[in-house]
């Protein structure tokens, strides 16, 4: 396995003061992960060891709380985060077809990132537009009525924009 | 008053008076109905137990309730009305039990846990005879061989036990619950391996594991290849603690003493010497006796630097434990190796030299209640040019196993004795295998060493008992020695904790990392959660010291015979070459 990645001096700062702000209350490990999430994009075990220490309990139960909830990840999202909704609408008009697609554009599975960190791949369940099923959503913008031919050609498209 | 918080209820036919607060479970108990439960441990007495209410094998009717409700998470109440066995119960049951075997591998036959498996019991108890459920997908999951533990987790229950003593009891907190839904497994921490977390291969979660999930690594076959070659002199050195619970894999009543047969056994089954490890406690006590001895007379000169309490070394899951999380105390523990490796650097020493062995031709197998002992055996600083002292280690199952295999009738077996002279042995070895019993073996030497004085009483009752952390106070002429006694590493971090904010006043620690120490060690028969299984084997403990002619270590005739003609005296620097260890920060950073 690969050797992670030692977190920047700031980064472990900030998180062990996102800890002290929860007054490094056990109960609030989820709300403390969130944040921690929020600031650095992801969950890194380094990370993880951190908070357990700070809250006093063993990073296996740290771990276990991550890996339970599926908002939750330990790689670090691409700059563009593709979401496939394989939600029931999307599903019966074929975003399982755009799903592999996307796969093979970009030569990654789900919940990877791509080795140039642009794109990041993940599936979620309805995003409230399912009158435009299929759908997927790069970033926050929202791509309806999708077939397969088109993911090369917007994949494409919003790499150039970059 | 007593009366004011008894509650009366009725389960099937019987009217059963109980405390207030008693679950459905322990109440059924009363009237002897033995509820099946699989996610359910409750070692009375003792912290291990796991009360997820999870399972739900445990169900049983109450009148008025519309669900079924779990008795092993159901407190009584005043004229409840429990069925235990109605078809109602027992068909829920029997689905359940069905329910779990969909996601089992059911190759129970090659299992090793076969015939005492508690999954398996269900399914006879259960009368299961298809298994309705199987055609679907089957989780796929990690297994492990580590020098210790061997870990299969195709075949977990998810009753979770193993994570609440690797929690609550030892507080090692390696083993989570990880993943969801069919993802879920349990886990090392990171679902790393074993070997790379701070897990101390205590074994506890073996011990407790009610399937095939968790369970040691066999070293039988490697031992049968031994045993079978001409070359090599096997010699056998079994615990203190595995003479009181071997009878238990024969089907003799717990708490048998079976030292004898144990010996005839291991010759039977080709060991050419059958020691004692028992031989290595009594060393041990002339060792760390003397250690105490000498950080004490340090203390009472006013040495301030003298570090107090020295802590005893003998469990190496205690030894791992704080190696890892107590780097900055490393000076504490008394530096003597464990009985087993005083056993085995003096087995291929002294005794090696003395019958003109070479050291290569020796293989010395312990014979251990404890699962962490095989990593011990495997640790770099115990060889010598890569020849380990103790080439590998055996647990009482694993010798149950192999007596069975060897056609050998143990229950009808014939005593006999050790052998000379690394079987010679007294009391005070006996009682090492029980939480105090390595504190009262030191202290029945320290107090004549020190005193000059023969004790008046031998027995020291307050070290004594399954409490989680217990003291004394000895007075040694004048001066007040003060002891303590912890068994669990989630008692033993206690001590740990207050030595380091600098709140501990004692002199002397003792530390097993099982409860109970080393009777309940992870290596003995399965207890299943029956705690009398562990009282037996304690009282036994207490028989075999009372039944010896000598009980104090330094009475030992043989151990006095190797000062003599080998060893010099007690820290010599002979002694302390090979009979004791240095440790080293182990801290996972």
């Amino acid at each position: 396995m690969a050797k992670e990645m030692k977190l920047a001096c700031n980064v472990v700062e900030q998180v062990e003061a996102i800890c002290d702000k929860h007054g490094n209350r056990p109960g609030e490990l989820i709300n403390i992960l969130h944040e921690a999430q929020n600031m650095h994009g992801y969950l890194p075990e380094e990370m993880q060891r951190i908070i357990a220490r700070k809250l006093n309990i063993p990073a296996s139960k740290v771990y276990g709380v991550v890996t339970f909830y599926s908002f939750f990840t330990m790689t670090p999202k691409g700059k563009h985060s593709i979401s496939v909704c394989l939600g029931t609408a999307c599903y019966v008009r074929g975003s399982e077809k755009l799903l592999e697609e996307i796969k093979r554009v970009l030569n990654i599975e789900v919940g990877e990132t791509t080795p140039d960190g642009k794109f990041s791949l993940d599936c979620l369940r309805c995003v409230g537009a399912c009158g435009l099923a299929p759908v997927v959503t790069i970033g926050e913008k929202v791509y309806g009525r999708l077939e397969s031919k088109d993911v090369k050609k917007i994949l494409d498209e919003v790499a150039a924009n970059d | 008053m007593e009366e004011k918080n008894m509650i009366t209820l009725t389960i099937d036919k019987h009217e059963v008076t109980v405390p207030a607060g008693t679950m459905l479970l322990d109440a059924a108990k009363t009237v002897g109905i033995s509820i099946p439960t699989l996610c359910h441990i409750d070692l009375k007495g003792t912290c291990v137990q796991n009360m997820p209410a999870s399972c739900r094998i445990c169900v049983v009717e109450i009148e008025g309730r519309r669900n079924l409700a779990p008795a092993c998470a159901t407190r009584v109440t005043p004229g409840m009305v429990v069925h235990t066995n109605s078809a109602r119960v027992i068909r829920a049951r029997k689905t359940v039990a069905e329910l779990i075997l969909s996601d089992h591998p059911n190759d129970c036959l090659t299992c090793p846990k076969c015939s005492d498996c508690e999954l398996q019991r269900l399914v006879m108890r259960f009368n299961i005879r298809t298994m309705p459920y199987n055609n679907g997908e089957q989780s796929v999951r990690k297994q492990e061989l580590t020098p210790a533990i061997t870990r299969n987790m195709e075949k977990c229950v998810y009753c979770r036990r193993c994570e609440s003593v690797c929690n609550n009891v030892q507080s090692v907190g390696v083993l989570s619950a990880i993943r969801r839904g069919f993802n879920t497994t349990i886990a090392p921490t990171f679902d790393k391996m074993f070997s790379d977390t701070n897990c101390t291969y205590c074994g506890q979660c073996v011990a407790v594991c009610p399937v095939g999930a968790l369970t040691e690594r066999d070293y039988t076959d490697r031992l049968m290849d031994d045993l079978s070659d001409p070359d090599k002199v096997v010699i056998a050195q079994p615990a203190p603690a595995v003479r009181f619970a071997l009878g238990e894999e024969f089907g003799m009543p717990a708490g048998t003493i079976v030292t004898g047969k144990m010996a005839t056994a291991l010759r039977d089954l080709g060991f050419d010497y059958a020691f004692d490890t028992d031989f290595g406690a009594d060393l041990t006590i002339m060792e760390e006796g003397a250690e105490i001895l000498h950080r004490l007379k340090k203390f009472l000169a006013g040495d301030k630097d003298v570090k107090l309490p020295i802590m005893t070394s003998c469990c190496p899951a205690w030894v791992n434990f704080y190696e890892h999380e107590f780097p900055d105390l490393l000076e504490y523990p008394s530096s003597a190796k464990s009985p087993a490796q005083m056993f085995g650097a003096i087995a291929k020493t002294y005794w090696a030299e003395k019958m003109g062995i070479p050291r290569e031709k020796i293989v010395c197998v312990s014979i251990m209640p404890c699962l962490a002992k095989k990593y011990e055996a495997e640790r770099e600083e115990f060889k010598v040019d890569g020849n380990p002292d103790v080439d590998y280690s055996i647990s009482t199952r694993e010798l149950g196993r192999l007596i069975k295999r060897a056609n050998i009738d143990f229950v009808n077996l014939p005593d006999s004795e050790f052998d000379s002279p690394l079987g010679e042995s007294t009391g005070a070895a006996a009682i090492f295998g029980i939480t105090g019993g390595v504190m009262e073996a030191a202290l029945r030497t320290v107090y004549e060493v020190y005193t000059g004085k023969t004790l008046p009483h031998i027995d020291f009752n307050d070290v004594r008992g399954f409490e989680g952390i217990k003291e004394a106070t000895i007075d040694l002429n004048g001066f007040e020695l003060k002891v303590c006694v912890a068994h669990t590493l989630s008692n033993a971090r206690k001590v740990m904790d207050a030595l380091r904010a600098g709140k501990l006043n004692y002199h002397v620690v003792e530390v097993m990392a099982c409860p109970g120490g080393c009777i309940g060690g992870a290596g003995q028969p399965y207890h299943h959660g029956n705690i009398e299984i562990l009282k037996a084997r304690a009282a036994a403990v207490y028989r075999e010291d009372e039944g010896k002619a000598l009980r104090k270590s330094h009475e030992n005739p043989d151990i006095q015979k190797l000062y003599k003609e080998f060893l010099g005296e007690p820290m010599s620097e002979k002694a302390h070459h090979l009979l004791h260890t240095h440790y080293s920060d182990k801290s996972i950073k």
